[in-house]
């Protein structure tokens, strides 16, 4: 067991866990962020990536411990005054979203592509998203979501 | 006010999903839960000789350990076969028992064999580890073409034959071919494949031991269906005495309808061992037991006239079943998928002939599109193949067997009330800009790459299905959908529909729906869907049904609450039923200014009595409040179509296939959101077009799936597809009121041929099997090399 302190959301959290617990088991279980998914085990599906210290991180290839200190932000702390995130807005506007299952772990990945590259083209935005699998939507309004919401951030 | 029918409506089941609101079925955690792990099969055939859990049992955390022997004491059922199919010769089709925790025999990798439920997942883990079993292994069938010389894998079932089945006249087919000019001929594969819905399968089971009641959450398309089968056929509990909740459910493609050996087994143990239990699949299990698709080899033949007639049409396929019979496992290579397979033209003659098997892989059942896509595999291969052979052009040959009038009484089950194929087709390749395809070939070659153009007409039967047609083929209930429309004494409205939304926004459409039928703001409209316990028993969600049955149900109980509120505003304001109009939530007497809002009338119908001045509005014979149900059951089935065409270019050097282009025309019927409609057709296509150029499930001989990961199964990315271009033509479903036909399944079902058919086009004919990879590819355009070389 290790003591585990994180700011997540902006809120400080202290927990005790077991050594070998994944960062996505700690925001789901130990937290209750359910809205950081689990989509598969081989870090394929991208479903639980979240941003620590300001970088997306698929929150299953990382000990809770590994990232002990670190500034955490999943789906659930990215509204301000209760109003969406351009990118949750994007999304909604342009029907990025079916099942809304890997939807926070595109989400959260696509934000961290528009910090560093602000304009991205097409071809740029599939290629960044290829490490999260979504298989309702067929990624083409992800696409266009992504190219709305960098209109506004 | 303006109708929300047709319009771009944003979601209301958005925010919660992008604020990480949603509830599904792993987010839910009850007080003193326990965790469940089963040990599965690590073998594809093997008799148990012994299964020892003593060890297991001292293991840290444990609470029980249940094997398949509990199971069979409490003669709790196992999983079935919801639809019965009858051989050509008479014979009724072949079954296995398929207990939830298998006692005897293990029939594919994943079977479960026992669970193990401790306090802690990882205890649970741990503890599994430790149950010892004896296997004899035996030896696995795996192949499909070669299912019926292998060993028997059930007792009784000779050549692993389930039914050897036929739709058609053969007489009348080999009359057509003897007429015939020419026989073009096919053999073909229609890959597995693994749905692979994002939100791996789970459920959490509950007891309350002072109610006895057992409720279980899951991730199921079909809560009320489940109950049912789990109650009458598994005894797990009468259905008042279960409840099944889907909550949230991350996406299902088929693969939720069928109740599992989970369900069943936590739902039982739960009351055996008076605690909850949650069990999460992790992705590894999904791949071995969730319910695979397709599997099928065909050999189908057309008998054409030199001038591009079709006279006659065979179809003999073997379908693969995996190791048992489940839901729709029989009805989707079968009544889904013969009436299907001779597309959208006029074929005099044609019979399909499926010899369903068993195999030691896990159950094949229903998977987007269902028996449809592997019918319109098998026509629109063999129509291209057509068109190379008489040198006719693809899209003049469809077009010269195409119906020209409707209803178009379909070759063998099918009578399809409306449609347009011509106009389909003229869109489709207006919008392909298909005259342009030749100068982007010669600029391709000029690259030294190759170009190919495909192109598919497709038509698939919805809407699943009229009850009276469906079970006279076998099916084990009526597939009508029900609707309960709710007012609160304050006018807003909660809708409870049958059906289950799992990614498809029936809370935005349905709602639109009753909004426009009722004028009642959307906002102020609910649906409800998903837990037995709120709403009327129905059906769920598969086959394109959702909106051509369920949504018609919700029609017809508003259009019930409409002709009750006449009735309550005429008593209200004096007037005659008949002269009371109903029109944007508002009930007005004709040729008066005399009216009331349907919220006033609500409001009327929960206050019958008499205070101070007010009487009681309700006319004599009308009970009080104001709620209406209905039963929808269709006359027939709806029928989707449309044209596809693909573009691909193809590397000869590498063998990479780049989908340069896809263009979708689809004729839906009515649209309730064309923003909604657009997703699903993008998926549709995302999935097929993954059956064509990605996605593969294969089993090794002895029965190990070797794709059993997102490492060794491609999932499509974002990167592996252009931007689509879709548009539709419209006619309208004669068959039910909102003219709607359904459009889940359209592009899983038309994509895989429109893509092969570009494919094999830029190959020079070459047949290459799905999944079109980098190595077939370069293999083929190395033969193609060869052959160039050779006429040079």
């Amino acid at each position: 067991m290790g003591r585990i302190s994180l700011e997540v959301n902006g809120r400080k959290v202290e927990k005790e866990a077991p050594d070998n617990t994944l960062l996505s088991t700690f925001l789901r279980e130990h937290l209750q962020l359910t809205g950081t998914h689990i989509g598969c085990d081989t870090s394929q599906c991208g479903a639980c990536v979240v941003h620590v210290d300001g970088n997306s991180l698929k929150s299953c290839t990382a000990l809770a411990a590994d990232v002990n200190g670190s500034k955490v932000t999943t789906i659930e702390g990215l509204e301000t005054n209760g109003k969406m995130h351009p990118m949750q807005e994007a999304f909604k506007k342009l029907h990025g979203l079916q099942c809304g299952f890997c939807t926070p772990g595109m989400v959260m990945s696509a934000i961290d592509l528009l910090q560093k590259n602000k304009k991205p083209s097409d071809v740029e935005i599939r290629d960044w998203l290829e490490g999260n699998i979504c298989r309702c939507t067929g990624y083409q309004n992800i696409v266009a979501a992504v190219k709305e919401a960098a209109t506004k951030m | 006010m303006a109708s929300l029918v047709g319009s771009r409506v944003e979601r209301k089941e958005d925010k919660r999903f992008l604020t990480g609101k949603g509830r599904y079925t792993a987010d839910i955690n009850l007080a003193n839960q326990t965790y469940a792990i089963f040990v599965r099969s690590p073998h594809a055939r093997a008799s148990i000789k012994k299964l020892n859990i003593d060890k297991a049992l001292k293991s840290s955390g444990v609470v029980s350990i249940l094997t398949g022997k509990e199971i069979a004491d409490d003669k709790i059922g196992g999983l079935i076969a919801g639809w019965a199919i009858r051989s050509e010769d008479g014979t009724e089709m072949k079954c296995p028992g398929n207990p939830p925790l298998a006692k005897d025999n293990v029939n594919f990798v994943g079977d479960p064999v026992a669970v193990v439920i401790a306090e802690s997942l990882v205890e649970a883990k741990e503890a599994a580890e430790k149950v010892e079993v004896d296997y004899k292994v035996l030896k696995a069938v795996t192949s499909t073409a070669d299912a019926m010389n292998g060993d028997t894998i059930h007792e009784g079932i000779d050549k692993n034959l389930c039914f050897d089945w036929l739709l058609g006249d053969r007489q009348k087919v080999k009359d057509a071919f003897d007429k015939a000019d020419k026989v073009i001929s096919i053999d073909i594969i229609n890959n597995r494949l693994i749905p692979n819905a994002m939100e791996p399968r789970a459920c959490v089971a509950d007891y309350n031991a002072a109610s006895e009641e057992i409720t279980l959450y899951t991730t199921s398309q079909n809560p009320h269906l489940s109950r049912l089968i789990m109650s009458a056929f598994g005894n797990v509990a009468p259905e008042h005495k279960l409840r099944v909740v889907a909550p949230d459910v991350g996406g299902g493609f088929g693969s939720k309808i069928n109740v599992y050996n989970e369900d069943i087994v936590c739902s039982w143990a739960a009351k055996k061992i008076n605690r909850a239990i949650k069990w999460v699949a992790e992705r590894s299990e999904s791949f071995l037991t969730d319910i695979h698709g397709r599997d099928h080899v065909t050999h189908a033949e057309l008998a054409v006239t030199k001038d591009g007639k079709f006279l006659g049409f065979k179809n003999e396929t073997i379908a693969n079943l995996g190791a048992y019979a489940r839901v729709f496992g029989t009805v989707t290579p079968t009544y889904l998928f013969g009436p299907c397979a001779t597309g959208v033209y006029e074929i005099p003659a044609a019979y399909t002939n499926v010899k369903a098997v068993y195999t030691n892989t896990a159950p094949v059942d229903a998977y987007r599109g269902a028996g449809r896509p592997e019918a319109t595999y098998t026509i629109e291969r063999l129509v291209e193949k057509a068109s190379m052979e008489l040198g006719i052009d693809k899209t003049e040959l469809r077009i010269k067997n195409f119906p020209t009038a409707f209803p178009f009484k379909q070759t063998l089950v099918h009578t399809v009330d409306s449609g347009d194929y011509v106009a389909g087709m003229e869109k489709a390749k207006q919008m392909a800009d298909y005259k342009g395809f030749e100068a982007r070939r010669k600029e391709s070659e000029a690259k030294g790459k190759l170009r190919g153009i495909g192109v598919t007409s497709y038509f698939e039967a919805c809407g699943i299905a009229p009850s009276a047609a469906v079970m006279s083929l076998g099916c084990g209930v009526g597939l009508w959908e029900s609707a309960e429309v709710r007012f609160n004494p304050t006018g807003q409205v909660t809708v409870y529909t049958g059906s289950h939304s799992h990614g498809q926004s029936h809370q935005t459409t349905f709602a639109q729906i009753a909004a426009d039928e009722l004028g009642v703001p959307i906002e102020n409209i609910d649906i409800v869907h998903g837990d037995t316990d709120k709403g009327t028993f129905g059906m769920g969600t598969y086959g394109s049904r959702s909106l051509a049955v369920g949504g018609i149900a919700i029609v017809n109980a508003c259009k019930k609450i409409v002709e009750k509120g006449k009735r309550v505003t005429a008593k209200m304001l004096e007037a005659n039923p008949e002269d009371v109009e109903f029109k944007d939530g508002e009930f007005i007497v004709s040729k008066s200014n005399k009216k009331k809002t349907i919220g006033e009338v609500a409001f009327a119908c929960y206050l019958p009595g008499v205070r101070d001045e007010m009487k009681s509005p309700l006319p004599e014979g009308d009970e009080p409040g104001l709620k209406e149900t209905s039963f929808y059951d269709p006359s027939n089935f709806s029928f989707p179509a449309g044209t596809h065409i693909a573009e691909v270019e193809i590397d000869p050097e590498t063998g990479h296939v780049k989908l340069e282009k896809y263009t979708a025309c689809d004729d839906f019927g009515r649209i309730i959101n064309p923003m909604v409609v657009e997703g699903q057709v993008h998926g549709g296509l995302a999935q097929g077009i993954g059956q064509a150029l990605y996605e593969n499930a294969e089993y090794d001989e002895t029965g190990q799936l070797m794709t059993g990961s997102y490492m060794d199964y491609t999932m499509p990315r974002a990167d592996n597809f252009p931007e689509f271009n879709i548009g539709y033509t419209c006619t309208h479903a004669t068959t039910n009121p909102l003219g709607v036909k359904g459009c889940g399944e359209a592009g899983a079902i038309a994509a895989p041929p429109t893509v092969m058919n570009a494919v094999i086009d830029a190959l020079g004919g070459q047949e290459v099997t799905m999944p079109a990879t980098a190595e077939k590819v370069w293999k083929a355009c190395k033969n193609l090399k060869k052959s160039n070389a050779k006429a040079a």
